[in-house]
């Protein structure tokens, strides 16, 4: 099971953060700031994999972003660095040509994409056309204004 | 309508800020907006500002006002405000804040929407932050969608369901005829679902796992297919099929097949054809093989499978990609001690691996490395890691060299090897190694005696080139001091001469003790081997003379008092002065039971009667005693009475002792038991140490008849759930007349604590007759009050 997928810059600044386990804000923020570093200065041709406490990280680079994952010990590292590839095509699907700015500005996109990807920490749809296609759908169903408005609330 | 625009707009100010001061003063002015907005009735705004509010808590900045606004969102029939809102609930509202169960009924309700975009809304969520009164309340709801709804619903429901298991193992059961049945769906993302399912079931119950063993050949099938079928475009990953649902399989088939012979032997053919025909170009095809090899060395697969699996490893290994070889050398790791010589065969790519520039596949490389030594290749594996250790990276050094002493102490083809090798690794890494190295290495040359005068003359060069490697400079101070003679004759076969005069030696030593470099510990042996020169030169007694009179004033407390010391033995104990300083005797090793964490070189001196008197006999100390300068008790007893008949309550040290605070207390009871006694042959067993679930014994055997026995060998039996551990013995000849003793280390481990007992059999042959002797230990005895204090290098 995945335990979390962050994206962050090569500045350092995170860009989304998905969460699977509990912890304290107060956590979360030291294991971002802990990976940045450690993934950050990792020299450029350097393995993709890290031990670290007691998880395995994974982690690649895609133009300016790195995305970055911590597992636990059974999980195949090799096959989740075909997990982020898969969602990097996705993303790219949606956005057409994605670049760190269309996650900055559409960051909320970029989250409901991974949640039709990854649940709980685990793969729920291996097939990309089919996870583009629900994307798509549940995108039709964001309201117009008009619609918006005419919608009792309560 | 999309809430971006503002979104949009918000994001962009907070970006052009160009200090982290203005970007606080833009997020306070949003946050307060955001804040009104919320307080408003509805006016379509309030997902843009939820929005909004998550960018800011990505930034960093606190956002729990925003958690009712999740719940308020949720509860919203527009499908845009709905998302917003669990979206935000995800990222605010963890089981941690009392918001959390507010959601819960929302969620209930959305799990029956009609859209099923809204369900799956609901689904994620539960997933991805449910505690555990939450998957509770919901479980059931859960449990019917998993049965009855379609493919898009069912994929999600199941990994929701794994989700409940993890916060909940108790609702396990429920879930467990559906999983089942989720095997016969063609979907590929409601089998990836179930196929986790099961494994999260089967990985917390053994009955679970007993009773999904029968859906094997169910899996063995589907694997079949994904590895046969043809091209298909919706699953296909760089020519492999469905590699997600494909590594599932594997992974489930191997805690299924894992310890179970008929479960094996249905996946052998399986794991062969996926381990021939996968395709490792690209990394899809490595995962799977990887997984493939890792689920055929858990089970019990025949021989020729596991060569194929290790020969895998051996090709990953020269792959080009970084991650592939990383990834291989973990898995040889873990196999190393099971197929060693399968292993062995890639020694030569291992090694070569220490070269890679990556720092993690050289640590993989190194750790792989020393477990490959042995006897054989002790030489060239040495030579390779000599080599490495000089180029290494700082944060390897230590390991590098903690693993060269293990190789080369369990393999070492001679000593002179062995002192060799120690001081290459002193003289390039001496500051990363342990501190017990130094007694260890001290003890090696102690007695390796032939050897005495080739070490001298190593250890002397070495620290004429050098002094900044403070263990390397204590070992050859110590050693100087020791064998200064030797040194001093010039002559020796296994090295080139170099006469070498008592005044360079001299120097050499008081360079040490002036040096910064030195650490205070160093100095002290450097001052110590020149006293001990004293004895061992004729010209220049007076030079040390002066030299240890200046250090009478030296601000270190420790160099001082020695000092002090060695003045006196030059005034007033002069006559003693030859005999105190005489060469060291020879310095025993710990029993081979103990690590080498122990310090070694324990020499016995009278203790002081704190301790038990009857201290742990672990090995027949000759009767040495080694007159200490500091020696303020001043009795000279040995409590070692190696006799046959030991008595629990011997004070032999009790009577000279000038500090026996505790005199008066009589100790608890006693640390040996006699449990065997017969024909002159007893058994004693003493406890070492004792915790709640371990408990370490050494058994003692002595011989008081009147010839040697020979070929002593103790086995032992425990009850079932108590694991045994026994080290190797001391020796298998007991001397006669109470002379000897073997000794024998025993580990228990009792986890389930069950009353201990234990079954001994003694064999031996006594003069020529094989005996053989059961006995039966049903109590044993709890651990002295301490152990003796081991003394360091004079």
């Amino acid at each position: 099971m995945m335990r979390f997928l962050l994206l962050f810059s090569r500045q350092g600044k995170l860009r989304l953060q998905k969460w699977f386990t509990v912890l304290s804000d107060r956590d979360k923020r030291k294991i971002i700031r802990d990976l940045t570093q450690m993934v950050l200065s990792r020299p450029p041709k350097a393995c993709n994999f890290l031990p670290w406490r007691d998880l395995k990280i994974v982690y690649r680079r895609y133009a300016s972003l790195y995305f970055c994952c911590g597992l636990e010990q059974d999980d195949n590292e090799l096959l989740t660095l075909d997990i982020l590839h898969r969602y990097v095509e996705l993303l790219d699907q949606y956005f057409g040509n994605v670049c760190e700015l269309d996650i900055i500005f559409n960051f909320e996109k970029a989250y409901f994409i991974l949640d039709e990807f990854v649940i709980g920490g685990e793969v729920q749809e291996t097939s990309k056309a089919s996870v583009a296609k629900s994307i798509e759908e549940a995108e039709s169903l964001q309201e117009t204004m008009e619609e918006y408005l005419s919608k009792r609330t309560y | 309508m999309t809430p971006s625009v503002r979104l949009q707009e918000m994001i962009r100010v907070i970006r052009s800020a160009r200090t982290q001061g203005e970007e606080r003063g833009i997020i306070q002015k949003e946050c307060a907006e955001i804040r009104a907005q919320f307080r408003q009735t509805d006016n379509g705004e309030r997902s843009h500002s939820l929005a909004k509010l998550l960018y800011v808590h990505m930034l960093g900045y606190p956002a729990h006002f925003g958690q009712m606004e999740c719940v308020r969102l949720i509860a919203s029939p527009r499908y845009s405000e709905k998302r917003i809102g669990y979206l935000g609930a995800m990222m605010l509202l963890d089981e941690k804040q009392d918001a959390s169960l507010l959601i819960t009924n929302s969620i209930k309700n959305d799990l029956s929407h009609s859209s099923q975009y809204v369900q799956s809304l609901a689904l994620c969520t539960l997933a991805c932050m449910g505690s555990s009164e939450m998957c509770r309340d919901l479980a059931p709801e859960i449990e019917r969608l998993l049965r009855a709804s379609t493919s898009y619903i069912k994929k999600k429901a199941t990994l929701c369901a794994v989700h409940i298991i993890r916060k909940v193992p108790e609702l396990a059961e429920l879930f467990t005829p559906s999983a089942r049945s989720l095997l016969s769906e063609k979907n590929h993302g409601v089998l990836h679902g179930a196929v986790v399912l099961i494994t999260e079931l089967c990985e917390r119950n053994a009955e679970t796992l007993d009773k999904f063993r029968k859906a094997v050949p169910e899996l063995v099938t589907i694997m079949k297919g994904l590895v046969t079928s043809s091209y298909s475009p919706e699953h296909n990953v760089a020519g492999i099929s469905d590699p997600f649902l494909q590594v599932r399989i594997l992974r489930l088939l191997r805690i299924l097949g894992h310890n179970n012979d008929s479960a094996s032997d249905a996946m052998n053919d399986l794991l062969a054809q996926v381990a021939t025909n996968t395709d490792s170009s690209k990394t899809a095809g490595s995962a799977v093989l990887y997984e493939t090899v890792l689920t055929i060395m858990d089970i019990n697969s025949e021989s020729g499978l596991r060569v194929l699996a290790v020969n895998i490893l051996g090709r990953f290994l020269l792959n080009n990609d970084r991650n592939i070889r990383y990834i291989s050398m973990t898995s040889l790791q873990k196999i190393v001690q099971t197929d060693h010589n399968a292993v062995q065969r890639h020694r030569g790519t291992i090694v070569d691996c220490l070269k890679d520039q990556d720092t993690s596949v050289k640590r993989r490389a190194l750790e792989l490395s020393l477990a490959l030594v042995s006897p054989v290749n002790i030489r060239s594996m040495m030579k390779e890691l000599l080599i490495f250790l000089s180029s290494c990276p700082v944060e390897l050094r230590s390991q590098t060299a903690s693993g060269i002493f293990n190789a080369a102490e369990r393999y070492s083809p001679s000593k002179r090897w062995h002192i060799d090798t120690i001081l290459h690794v002193l003289t390039t890494a001496g500051g990363d190694v342990r501190d017990e190295t130094v007694p260890n290495l001290i003890q090696l040359i102690t007695t390796a005696s032939e050897l005495h005068c080739y070490t001298v003359h190593k250890l002397y060069r070495a620290l004429v080139k050098d002094i900044s490697q403070q263990s390397l400079v204590q070992v050859a101070c110590w050693c100087i001091g020791e064998y200064g003679d030797l040194l001093l004759k010039g002559e020796c076969e296994e090295i080139e001469p170099v006469q070498v005069t008592e005044d360079d030696v001299l120097d050499a030593l008081e360079t040490v003790l002036q040096s910064h470099m030195s650490a205070p510990a160093t100095r002290g042996f450097a001052l110590t081997a020149t006293m001990k020169l004293s004895t061992r030169i004729t010209d220049n007694v007076d030079r040390i003379r002066s030299i240890v009179s200046i250090y009478g004033s030296c601000i270190d407390l420790e160099l001082q008092q020695r000092a002090v010391e060695y003045n006196a033995l030059f005034k007033k104990y002069d006559h003693m002065r030859a005999a105190v300083l005489e060469r060291m005797p020879l310095m025993e090793k710990n029993s081979p039971g103990h690590t080498n964490g122990d310090s070694s070189g324990e020499i016995k001196e009278p203790e002081p009667a704190k301790t038990k008197p009857v201290e742990p006999i672990l090995l027949s100390e000759p009767a040495n005693q080694v007159c200490d300068l500091l020696d303020l008790l001043g009795g000279t007893d040995t409590p070692v009475q190696p006799s046959s008949a030991p008595t629990s309550t011997a004070t032999t040290t009790s009577s000279a002792d000038l500090l026996d605070l505790l005199g008066g207390l009589e100790p608890t009871p006693v640390p040996a038991v006699t449990v065997y006694e017969k024909n002159g042959v007893s058994l004693k067993i003493q406890c070492d140490s004792q915790t709640d679930t371990d408990i370490t014994v050494t058994l003692i055997a002595s011989n008081s008849t009147q010839n040697d026995i020979s070929n002593f060998t103790l086995q032992a039996a425990v009850p079932k759930s108590v694991q045994l551990q026994m080290k190797a013995p001391s020796g298998n000849v007991i001397a006669a007349h109470g002379l000897g003793q073997v000794t024998q280390t025993v580990l228990l481990n009792n986890p389930n604590k069950v009353s201990l007992k234990m079954r001994v059999r003694v064999s031996y042959s006594d003069q020529g007759t094989m005996l053989q002797d059961t006995v039966q230990i049903d109590s044993f005895p709890s651990p002295s009050w301490n152990s003796q204090p081991s003394i360091g290098v004079l």
